[in-house]
């Protein structure tokens, strides 16, 4: 984990309000491993002051990327930067996803939204090809099918309002793939990464078929680094709970772990 | 030139220090700044016995600071002895531990457990949190119950006592002396202070505690203030604290009285910060020709 302050290489809308932000990163940028974040300080912000955190897209030599959406004050004023413009980020936090090993379980991908953002490097270094799983609400929020298929993924797209793919949620073409498929259900290791039903959902599957799986969980983020206690899920412990830190612990968990009765 | 100053038995080798839950348990920081250039750690509130904290959402960004309702997640006396003093023992700078309680003996009793610990730096007692439902500020906002506690902790140990004063008073020069008088050592001045948020599009309140504690530069002047009148109050040293970003900030503090600082909120955002006021306060000094850091002290001039 280090703290840099980093040049943008490029800034392009994606879609709509998608955006893809590529920074120079050469200390951050070997460190990182799938399913970690970035906390970025969006310098303009003025009176905003607390840093964002993104989940990192894609690595290419000394750069990497996020793809983000502009939801709000922070991002927006991020959306408004230019190449050659300079951001503060601390990176590379959190623990990330484990990597599937060769000859094992084949990797299933769920994600949702800018959640797929989170999944592509996972992909790209899975030495075991799988599936990646895509929901959004509409056609604009299923977001680098392109960059998936340019490393030979499989995508399943599904829509709310059916304008892409199955209509519905990501769970539907996932649970037929788990009941049609030709591999035992054993054979399958799950990976999420979205809203927090979805990953509740995509728990309940896991838990249903027996199969493991891993969530990127999300909460409320502040210091990024442990120290706040702001960014706390309740995860199993003994015959209770306790509260622990998706910044530090997560944002990555084994889906068993998670004390989902009172979550989000 | 010297930029050490003395808090009770504390020598610390330049005024800056972090404010308490601002800075973990000072090993999570360590890993993006060099924290033995600190005047000293401070640490999040511990009590007695470990603490789940409140639900989420535990923080909110507002205009120019933020919100917070962590509700004093801790791991208790013991959780903390194991799980983090050893990594503060070895540090080079000491370290305050911010300690709190539900009831007068609890205080005095955590006192005594770190008392007998050995190598503590100082204990800062929380009577000023806002966002537990027992303890802390209704310690902090009543002169007599404020008394009770600073006393029993007195008579609980020799260790260095500086009293975390709440802002939710209406005069901070009676509840300082009541402290000072009680056998504080010092006072920090001051805690976050009582305030909530909205979201307008759920109606809902940004935090899960609906209220909170506002810190960040949305709280600054006030927190002058606050300095300024306890510091007429009292003899005792004043670590003054409340949305310091920079130097000017922390040179503001100690011109209204403080002898030290302590940085928060800018922590979550520029962990740097503490460093650079440290660096920025030398060059002041340079700049101004002054020889001491303790000639800042109060050196304000409201007549003119």
């Amino acid at each position: 984990m280090l703290e840099q302050t980093v040049q943008i290489v490029s800034h392009e809308r994606d879609a709509e309000s998608y955006f893809r932000l590529v920074l120079r990163a050469p200390g951050i940028a070997p460190l990182i491993q799938p399913g970690q974040f970035a906390h970025v300080r969006i310098l303009p912000l003025k009176d905003a002051l607390l840093r964002r955190p993104f989940s990192i897209f894609q690595v290419e030599g000394d750069t990497f990327s996020i793809l983000y959406k502009n939801v709000g004050k922070g991002t927006d004023a991020l959306s408004r930067m230019r190449a050659g413009e300079e951001l503060n980020v601390i990176a590379p936090l959190g623990h990330g996803f484990t990597m599937p090993p060769a000859g094992g379980e084949t990797p299933l991908l769920i994600a949702g939204g800018y959640g797929m953002a989170a999944m592509f490097l996972l992909a790209q270094r899975s030495p075991q090809k799988g599936i990646v799983f895509v929901g959004g609400r509409r056609r604009v929020d299923i977001l680098c099918e392109k960059d998936f298929a340019a490393i030979d993924w499989e995508v399943r797209v599904a829509t709310e309002d059916g304008s892409h793919g199955e209509k519905g949620f990501v769970t539907v073409p996932l649970l037929a793939e788990i009941k049609n498929s030709k591999l035992k259900t054993q054979n399958f290791k799950l990976f999420a990464c979205g809203p927090t039903p979805m990953l509740k959902a995509v728990g309940k599957i896991a838990a249903d078929f027996n199969l493991p799986a891993e969530l990127s969980m999300d909460e409320h983020m502040c210091c990024g680094i442990g120290t706040c206690l702001a960014c706390v899920i309740k995860v199993k412990s003994g015959e209770s709970w306790e509260y622990q830190r998706t910044c530090t612990e997560g944002p990555v968990y084994d889906s068993r772990e998670i004390f989902w009765e009172e979550a989000k | 030139m010297n930029l050490s100053v003395q808090i009770g038995k504390l020598r610390m080798q330049n005024p800056v220090t972090v404010a308490s839950g601002t800075f973990g348990y000072g090993a999570e920081y360590a890993r993006l700044i060099d924290v033995n250039q600190l005047g000293a750690v401070t640490v999040k509130g511990i009590r007695l016995n470990p603490v789940p904290g409140n639900p989420t959402p535990r923080t909110a960004e507002v205009t120019s600071g933020m919100l917070n309702a962590i509700g004093l997640q801790g791991p208790g006396v013991d959780g903390f002895i194991k799980k983090y003093w050893p990594f503060l023992r070895e540090l080079k700078v000491p370290t305050i531990i911010n300690i709190w309680g539900t009831t007068v003996e609890e205080y005095a009793e955590v006192a005594r457990r770190f008392d007998a610990l050995g190598g503590v730096g100082a204990l800062e007692l929380n009577v000023s949190c806002p966002n537990i439902k027992e303890g802390g500020a209704q310690f902090g906002t009543d002169a007599k119950l404020l008394s009770q506690v600073v006393t029993a902790c007195r008579q609980a140990t020799t260790l260095t006592l500086i009293t975390k004063m709440s802002p939710n008073v209406p005069n901070i020069g009676q509840l300082a002396k009541a402290a000072e008088e009680a056998g504080s050592d010092a006072l920090a001045v001051t805690n976050s202070f009582p305030a909530m948020a909205i979201d307008i599009h759920t109606r809902k309140p940004k935090l899960a505690n609906i209220t909170g504690g506002l810190t960040g530069p949305a709280i600054k002047p006030i927190a002058i203030k606050l300095v300024w009148e306890a510091s007429k109050a009292v003899k005792i040293p004043i670590i003054g604290m409340g949305g310091i970003q920079n130097s000017d900030d922390a040179i503001e503090f100690l011109m209204a009285g403080a002898t030290a600082v302590a940085v928060g909120t800018a922590n979550f955002y520029e962990p740097q910060t503490s460093l650079q006021v440290i660096a920025g306060i030398r060059d002041f000094m340079e700049r101004k020709n002054i020889a001491d850091v303790r000639e800042i002290t109060g050196s304000f001039q409201p007549g003119k």
